[in-house]
């Protein structure tokens, strides 16, 4: 359950779930991820250093170069992802509520 | 704020349940499904198409921020007023195959009614992909809003 709460810190903060994203598409060095935003290296270092903690990024040592991967084991559990989901549903539900209480429709 | 709708997606089937109960009757429920004025309001898309009979045909098109043109469709096999739609769902601009939906509508008194959206996918790789959709935009909006943020001449305090 430790581990657990430690994900969804560390995809609660929009600069990590940024980190993720651009992680996602492709394995980045630390260089290359800083490049990406104009926050401080050593902010954006420590940033990587939470992700791969809580497994959600992977280190390659490639020669001189760290390279950092999306673990896809870590985001195998649906349930981390599906809260967006049923918030589209919810909101998309909650507006069909709303019009179908209105005394002007059917 | 505690969400009414719930979403059941067991680990490495391919198949997902969306529940939901309304402070609606049943028969406006079903309206809601089937009144392409209503459909357009609460899923935000032009209803270009949407014949209610068995065999019919649906189609709507949503245009996204950018101003892109998305298509979804599909057929209606069966529909039975108040009770049930078995429909197919396809969106066109990915590469998804199409899922197969069962909608149940049950009234749980004269003012409340209850829906049971079930959908099967191709497989549980597909369903997996397609759930993860609202989260991959989610943070790649997180990333256009910081990108924003960080671009604007303004220091941020």
């Amino acid at each position: 359950m430790e581990m657990r709460r430690d994900i969804f810190q560390a995809i609660a903060d929009p600069t990590r779930r940024a980190i993720i994203a651009l992680v996602a598409a492709q394995a980045m060095t630390p260089g290359a991820i800083a490049a990406e935003f104009s926050s401080s290296r050593q902010t954006i270092s420590r940033h990587i250093q939470i992700l791969t903690e809580c497994q959600l990024l992977r280190q390659d040592q490639k020669g001189r170069e760290i390279h950092y991967h999306l673990n896809p084991n870590q985001f195998k559990e649906i349930a981390d992802f599906i809260e967006p989901f049923r918030q589209l549903w919810d909101d998309r539900f909650n507006k069909l509520e709303a019009l179908m209480n209105n005394p002007t429709n059917p | 704020m505690e969400l009414k709708t719930q979403v059941t997606a067991e680990k490495d089937r391919q198949e997902i349940f969306i529940t939901r109960d309304f402070n609606i009757p049943v028969d406006a429920l079903f309206t809601a499904f089937t009144d392409p004025k209503i459909v357009a309001q609460w899923m935000n898309t032009h209803v270009e198409k949407l014949e209610c009979q068995p065999h019919g045909s649906y189609r709507f098109v949503t245009t996204d921020q950018m101003g892109n043109e998305h298509g979804f469709n599909g057929v209606i096999h069966e529909i039975i007023p108040q009770k049930r739609i078995t429909r197919t769902f396809q969106m066109e601009s990915a590469s998804f195959p199409v899922q197969l939906e069962y909608l149940d509508f049950k009234p749980i008194d004269t003012h409340k009614s209850l829906l049971t959206m079930h959908v099967i996918y191709q497989s549980v790789a597909v369903r997996d992909a397609i759930l993860k959709l609202p989260f991959v935009k989610g943070i790649n909006m997180a990333h256009n809003r910081l990108e924003q943020l960080l671009t604007s001449s303004q220091p941020a305090l």
